[in-house]
């Protein structure tokens, strides 16, 4: 078994130096450069010379490869053009603020999902399945940016009840954002609780479905101790990958809520600075956004090991 | 009069079809379980036994309801109560054995805890109390180190002991009334006799009443005492085991035995036309009115009530049984003459070791294998033109690897397979030539899986033809219809789709597939095993026509003793990859033979309560074979000692041409066989 966590920790090693190679490549093919390309028209003489200099795009690029990793790996990610600062001055508080409206999402998402996937499967095909079910598909289907902009519409300009936008500085205090996140929240976990809630429906009512459930109840258990113990343990040990992916994405960035809320996040940051060709922040935000997806997959991978019988077992018997 | 302990009245159970018709699964069921009595239900898939066995415990599938009937159970009607009531009944007052254990156990509880629930839901033992009862109670189903075993998780253990686990669950609710379904079907053949005498032991000593649902007329004829033949989710035929069995008055049962392949009788089994209505295409009258030879045209319009003969004690649901009385006393069988077969090679195996371990990184750069103790290893079998040759043993045995092997989907460790003299087979099915893949075809175990459900059987049929022959147009058309005559099937089946396919008719579609091809080899991969007995006569009985008409050469695997010895020419018994004994199989079923095919043969079940197994060795898992030595060493019931344990048995031929691999001497073992 440690030998598989090994690998696996290995693995995503691998994936993360084999996504540094492609950013790094990938900026490097575009036409230009980084300085070329934030500068435009005004890309020559002394401001251009300076520029290069100041980035250090006189040296051949696999030595700034090198040297771009080896900052990278002990945390340095170098200069953003546009902010003229340090990438990680500009990274910070992005960073923070992505993870409160994540945690936020997730710390509401996730339990409600559970819980509504599993009513909805315990009562399959019954009243409360057919309400939840139908509210989960319209939420589903209704694309973020028109229930962000209903929600802004509905809650913020005719209700008055809450802030529309956020108009608040990128590095405010936490307590002073919340009351910004409610709206955004909303939007995020409409979504991301229905898809997880009709997965985990399905997980479920196929294990409720199967013989050792059949013989559970033939055995004498009573519901919802059958429930409790033979069912749920079996029914969310797959979802377990499905809310790593979701909890990734949502650390990630979630481009278009952010963009309709104005929230300084990290998905808009990945906007901002595509569109002001700040490449250096571009390469930086690629790394960042693959270490988190590789982290929380390596998590959810360790969960499944160590919650998996089958898997638990695997290296220690004879 | 024994007392009863489940009565059933006029059950039916059933389900509304899409068009809101009600269709009936269960059809006006009337019977009794008497107190310690063991009732065995029979029947083919789709009879509605195991819904009927359900019922007994209260149970209706989703989907399902009962339209009209009781089940009393003490004279409580178990479909009334609601799931409190019944959660105090099952498990304390009914149990069930399931079929599959290995799904029938949760995955994520252990042993342990599985059994300990039952004991906390039905007894009032103490905490200490139930962990003495727990290694009590698998010490009861002869399962080793208790203490061990209840801290393993279900996928832990084998079949056979999966299969245990849930007889002690059952056991664990001391219950009055145990449900089997299927218990013993999906082990292997000595696991099963094992798991049967457990089972008569228990009901032995515990006086229990046993309900045994099974297809398998072997199993039913070692356990029961009455049993309960099911058709088209009516009763048949009920009555004492050796009524049943030996008279059979109803033709469906008649048929049904006479399609069992039996080890005493040489040849074919007869096979039974058609297969049963699918539940709502039950005409008016008789449902067994299209597959009987009795039948006559009232049986076409009226449908025959359960009538009760009481010089027999059984009852019947037929209107000429008695005409049948005359008949069942005689039991004769067809006897296919074996061809002689010349001696003509077409299939060589040479020193064939396959092995599934991994390979290191650097045996991966050099090409090799370094498995010592490969998973197959040195088979020698020669294949002659037109012969069916077949390899038996129990699942690990590497019947199906060698197979594999042959048709080029496993590479081969060491060793060679030439066709036709001189051509070498290459391990790589890359670098075989179509000519080399168009000689050999397979059919597989279970033709659900490799039949496309998208494709028409036209299409499906059209590939081989088109690609090994480059047909188009009206001439493919002609060679599908050609094909389909050929097993059996009208060119109307050509644009169905392989879900609108009985079982039989799904594996007559996979067979023409593999003739498609005008194969010189078919290799049939347990072509029977998931096939009801009738259907598997037809199937057996087609593969041998088109064989004498063609002239094909077969090889068969199975894990069946009795359907090899029906259609084989020559057997060859495998154990843990490596061959036991290999000759003509009329030999191989006669003594002297080795002591793992005399552990086979004892284990088989023929379908006579009079003809009891003999259980001569344990059925212990081995998960590898021995580095040295007889392969068979850990479970030989003949084991002379070390002998066995360092060396590899040398091969020695008997009189009656069988090969076999064992230290003991012909002459000895024959004495030795011939005292038991």
């Amino acid at each position: 078994m440690f030998f598989l966590i090994f690998k696996r920790f290995v693995l995503g090693l691998i994936t993360l130096f084999i996504v540094s190679l492609i950013t790094f490549i990938g900026v490097e093919i575009l036409p230009g450069d980084a300085c070329t390309s934030y500068l435009e028209r005004e890309a020559f003489g002394e401001a251009l010379a300076a520029c290069i200099k100041r980035l250090g795009l006189d040296v051949p690029a696999h030595e700034r490869y090198l040297s771009w990793a080896f900052n990278v790996i002990q945390g340095d990610f170098g200069y953003s053009l546009s902010g003229q600062m340090q990438i990680n001055e500009v990274l910070g508080p992005r960073v923070k603020n992505s993870l409160v409206l994540a945690s936020a999402a997730i710390i509401i998402g996730i339990p409600l999902a559970l819980i509504l996937g599993i009513i909805t499967a315990l009562w399959r095909d019954k009243m409360p399945d057919i309400i939840i079910s139908t509210v989960a598909i319209f939420s589903m289907t209704i694309p973020e940016f028109i229930s962000a902009t209903l929600l802004i519409l509905i809650v913020a300009i005719w209700l008055e009840w809450l802030p529309g936008i956020v108009i608040v500085p990128t590095d405010v205090t936490f307590f002073e954002l919340l009351p910004n996140i409610i709206l955004p929240v909303i939007a995020i976990a409409m979504i991301m609780t229905a898809h997880m809630a009709r997965m985990v429906r399905s997980s479920v009512i196929q294990v409720m479905a199967s013989d050792y459930i059949q013989m559970a109840i033939l055995k004498g258990v009573p519901y919802w101790k059958m429930v409790f113990k033979h069912v749920l343990p079996n029914a969310l040990l797959p979802a377990i990958n499905v809310v790593a992916l979701t909890i990734a994405w949502l650390l990630g960035g979630v481009v278009v809520t952010e963009v309709v809320f104005n929230y300084p996040g990290l998905g808009r940051l990945v906007i901002e600075s595509i569109s002001n060709r700040d490449l250096p922040v571009v390469q930086a935000l690629g790394i960042i956004l693959a270490s988190i997806y590789v982290s929380i997959n390596f998590i959810a991978d360790l969960l499944t090991l160590m919650l998996n019988p089958r898997l638990k077992t695997l290296q220690t018997r004879k | 009069m024994k007392t009863n302990i489940q009565e059933i009245k006029d059950l039916s159970i059933g389900f509304k079809s899409q068009k809101g018709k009600q269709i009936s699964i269960l059809r006006n069921i009337t019977t009794n379980i008497r107190k310690g009595e063991t009732v065995g239900i029979v029947g083919e898939s789709g009879s509605g036994k195991s819904t009927l066995a359900l019922a007994m415990m209260g149970y209706i599938k989703h989907g399902l309801f009962t339209t009209r009937g009781e089940c009393l159970f003490k004279s409580q009607n178990l479909l009334s109560l609601n799931n409190k009531e019944l959660e105090e009944i099952r498990g304390r007052k009914i149990a069930m054995i399931p079929q599959n254990a290995g799904q029938a156990l949760t995955p994520n509880l252990k042993i342990g805890y599985q059994i300990e629930e039952a004991l906390r839901l039905h007894t009032d033992y103490s905490k200490t109390e139930r962990e003495k009862k727990i290694s009590e109670l698998l010490n009861q189903v002869r399962l080793p180190s208790p203490k061990i075993m209840a801290l393993r998780y279900p996928h832990e253990l084998s079949g056979g002991q999966q299969q245990r686990v849930a007889v002690a669950m059952a056991l664990a609710g001391n219950p009055e009334l145990l449900l089997l379904d299927e218990p013993t079907t999906g082990l292997d053949v000595t696991t099963q006799a094992h798991v049967l005498e457990l089972l008569k032991d228990i009901a032995k000593d515990t006086g229990t009443s046993m309900v045994y649902v099974s297809h398998d007329l072997g199993a039913i004829a070692q356990v029961c005492d009455r049993v309960i033949v099911m058709y088209a989710g009516e009763i048949v035929l009920e009555g004492p085991v050796r009524k049943i069995l030996k008279e059979p008055i109803h033709p469906y049962t008649y048929g049904l035995l006479k399609s069992i392949p039996k080890l005493s009788l040489a040849g074919l089994p007869d096979s039974m036309p058609g297969s049963q209505p699918q539940p709502g295409n039950i005409g008016s009258g008789c449902s067994f009115y299209d597959r009987c030879n009795f039948s006559n045209d009232k049986c076409k319009v009226n449908v025959p009530k359960l009538e009760y003969i009481s010089e027999m004690d059984t009852s019947v649901r037929c209107f000429n049984h008695s005409e049948l009385i005359s008949i069942t006393s005689e039991q004769k069988s067809k006897n296919h003459l074996q061809k002689e077969i010349t001696i003509d090679e077409i299939l060589d195996l040479k020193d064939v070791s396959i092995s599934y371990a991994k390979q290191g990184i650097i045996d991966q750069f050099l090409n090799k294998v370094t498995d010592t103790n490969p998973t197959v290893k040195d088979i020698n079998i020669n294949i002659n033109k037109g012969e069916t040759i077949a390899l038996v043993g129990e699942s690990g045995s590497g019947k199906s690897t060698i197979l594999k092997s042959i048709a080029g989907l496993l590479k081969t460790k060491d060793g060679y397979i030439k066709f036709d003299k001189e051509k070498l087979l290459s391990g790589d099915l890359k670098k075989r030539n179509s000519e080399d893949l168009r000689s050999i075809q397979l059919i597989f175990q279970n033709p659900d899986e490799s039949l496309n459900p998208n494709h028409t059987v036209e299409q499906i049929l059209s590939q081989p033809l088109k690609l090994y022959f480059g047909l188009t147009g009206s001439k493919l058309k002609s060679s599908i219809a050609e094909l389909l005559e050929k097993v059996r099937l009208g060119a109307f089946y050509m644009s169905r789709y392989p879900r609108q396919l009985s079982g039989g008719e799904k594996q007559r579609i996979a067979v023409a597939r593999a003739f498609a091809a005008r194969p010189d080899i078919i290799l049939c991969d347990e072509v029977t095993s998931a096939l009801d007995v009738s259907v598997q006569a037809a199937v057996l009985d087609l593969l041998q026509k088109l064989k004498e008409e063609l002239g094909t050469t077969y090889v068969f695997v199975s894990h069946d003793l009795a359907v090899v010895k029906a259609i084989s020419d020559r057997v060859a018994v495998l154990y843990q990859g490596r061959l036991c004994e290999i000759g003509p199989s009329k030999n191989v079923y006669q003594f002297p033979s080795h002591p793992y095919t005399e552990v086979l043969i004892g284990a088989v079940l023929e379908p006579d309560p009079d003809i009891k197994p003999k259980l001569v060795a344990e059925d212990i898992v081995e998960e590898k074979p021995p580095e040295i030595g007889c392969s068979f060493q850990g479970r030989c019931p003949r084991i002379i000692g070390d002998k066995c344990r360092n060396e590899t048995p040398p091969w020695q031929i008997g009189d009656n041409g069988n090969a076999i691999r064992c230290h003991i001497g012909i002459e000895e073992l024959k004495i030795q066989q011939s005292q038991c």
